[in-house]
């Protein structure tokens, strides 16, 4: 009985209630957090996984521009259902180098954490200028202007800089190169060996088969690489995660 | 302001504290309250021990149980696929021409490539089959690359005009603008239309325009536009129009060419899946 005693101590000094019951309250916290930062079995580590390449990474500043999060999730849940539909679940380390993470809470249009290759460039094309096109129940908004908004890619460097100050691993030659890197994605006539040893992976081409890039070019080259790093082939979760 | 009654006779403690003289009787929690709540605790304890809990060192507590949500998709799906596993392989082994004959295998070879179509082919296609401008209606009996059964699974597993599968469907119709003169292209669309039975915009143009076909278009699309499925030329002949037949959008087609691309279906379907969907899709109507 005698810490109850002291009840009194507490309860008639304000302050002394504040920082204890802070005190509780970060315990509580710490120990729920804390462990996910150092636990190896959260933190999973996959081959295949790059910094998003200038121009996907320009796309998918676009995606979070036009409020794309708001309908659709990139998060496929460890489901039947949701495996059948979309692909393999989402593992954490896909999301290791998004800044801020796209895995959203509401599917008003499907999730997107695997469309990449699951159409082709055309259908983006035909699906961002009229959805109702190709998808006659959809309510998704036209989003023709993309194409006609050219870009020259005048920040990303400067926006590369800003995710590499939060821990994407973009190294010095990525930075110096982001321009050009930039420009011969969407150009299959560039000389884009570079830009392959840098991002291993990245898909070079028009993607939407017109002159210049414009935001639908950058758009569909991040939509076309989503889910497409890790090779589910080769690659078996851990069940224990 | 009321007045405090005097604590009476028979009244439980009051807990000691005093708050401008007001104090607090020091009554005991109901019953059902206090058991649900250490029943809770009990649970909580079960629960912790049961399932994955406590952080350690490298990992957390894994529970007697050994429940993990990975494990338990993997098991739902193994469960799934055990279960359809035999009719997957009949499937899989069977002569495609011979599917329709037997009905319980052609039975659940198409209600499985409903749900496969719906999943991977409706965004293009169409939910209903009657695909759009720029995608093939599969309802019809025109088909570009063959209607026959074997020729839907080829053209399902391989897809067409891709890069990702070497036997993909292959083939380019070269964009007259940089070869015709747009008296030329114009020529040869009025030829064309008279294929199927139009009347054509300018009638003195059909004449050098079917010369022209017979050099230039002929090869593919054979000499009276009937087309080729082993080029996937598409017949000229009929009212179906792929990206629309009107004058204006033919001669677009012919100034810059226009070509589809299907990606190969055989690195995310099973052989039983790619199967089931072309005979879904050989039955809806149009199948030869």
């Amino acid at each position: 009985m005698s810490i109850l005693t002291k009840h009194k101590a507490i309860e008639t000094n304000a302050t002394l209630l504040l920082v204890l019951s802070f005190l509780v309250v970060s315990i509580g916290g710490l120990v729920q957090i804390v462990p996910l930062f150092y636990l190896e079995n959260t933190i999973e580590e996959v081959e295949g996984m790059r910094p998003y390449s200038p121009l996907e990474l320009a796309g998918r500043d676009i995606y979070i521009r036009e409020g794309c999060y708001v309908c659709h999730s990139q998060m496929i849940r460890p489901m039947r259902d949701e495996v059948e539909r979309y692909g393999h679940y989402s593992l954490a380390a896909e999301s290791m180098y998004d800044h801020p993470f796209q895995w959203g809470s509401k599917r008003t249009g499907p999730d997107l954490a695997r469309v990449g290759g699951r159409y082709s460039d055309d259908w983006h094309i035909d699906h961002l200028r009229n959805p109702k096109s190709v998808v006659p129940e959809s309510i998704m908004p036209p989003y023709g202007f993309l194409e006609r908004t050219l870009i020259d890619g005048e920040y990303i460097g400067d926006l590369m800089q800003t995710h590499a100050i939060v821990g994407v691993p973009y190294t010095e030659e990525m930075l110096a190169e982001a321009r050009a890197d930039f420009r011969a994605q969407a150009d299959p006539d560039s000389d884009f060996d570079g830009l392959l040893e840098r991002y291993p992976g990245a898909q070079v081409r028009n993607f939407d088969n017109a002159p210049g890039i414009s935001e639908a070019d950058a758009l569909i080259a991040y939509l076309q690489m989503l889910g497409t790093l890790v090779d589910f082939s080769t690659f078996t979760p851990d069940a224990s995660r | 302001m009321s007045e405090i009654p005097p604590k009476q006779e028979g009244d439980p403690n009051t807990t000691g504290h005093s708050w401008d003289g007001i104090e607090e009787f020091d009554n005991p929690m109901p019953r059902w309250w206090l058991w649900t709540f250490y029943a809770t605790i009990v649970w909580g304890i079960g629960y912790v021990i049961a399932y994955p809990a406590w952080p350690l060192v490298s990992s957390a507590t894994a529970g007697l149980l050994g429940y993990s949500t990975r494990g338990e998709v993997a098991v739902e799906i193994a469960a799934v696929e055990e279960a359809n596993a035999g009719i997957n392989a009949e499937l899989a082994a069977a002569e495609l021409t011979e599917v329709s004959a037997n009905t319980e295998l052609n039975t659940y070879a198409v209600s499985a490539g409903a749900a496969v179509f719906r999943t991977w082919c409706a965004q293009c296609h169409g939910s209903g089959a009657a695909g759009f401008v720029g995608y093939p209606n599969l309802l019809d009996d025109a088909w570009l690359w063959g209607g026959d059964i074997e020729a839907i699974y080829t053209t399902i597993a391989h897809g067409i005009r891709n890069e990702d599968d070497p036997d993909a469907r292959f083939s380019i119709m070269p964009a007259y603008g940089e070869i015709f003169s747009e008296e030329e292209i114009a020529q040869v669309v009025n030829y064309a239309m008279t294929l199927s039975g139009r009347t054509p915009q300018d009638a003195s143009l059909v004449e050098p325009g079917s010369a022209l076909f017979a050099d230039n278009c002929a090869a593919c699309h054979g000499d009276n536009g009937l087309g080729n499925t082993e080029l996937g030329a598409p017949n000229l002949s009929d009212a179906i129009w792929l990206y629309g037949g009107d004058y204006d959008t033919l001669i677009e087609t012919v100034t810059y060419s226009r070509y589809g691309v299907m990606p190969p279906w055989t690195q995310r379907l099973s052989e039983a899946e790619i199967r089931a969907v072309a005979l879904y899709v050989h039955q809806l109507g149009g199948g030869e």
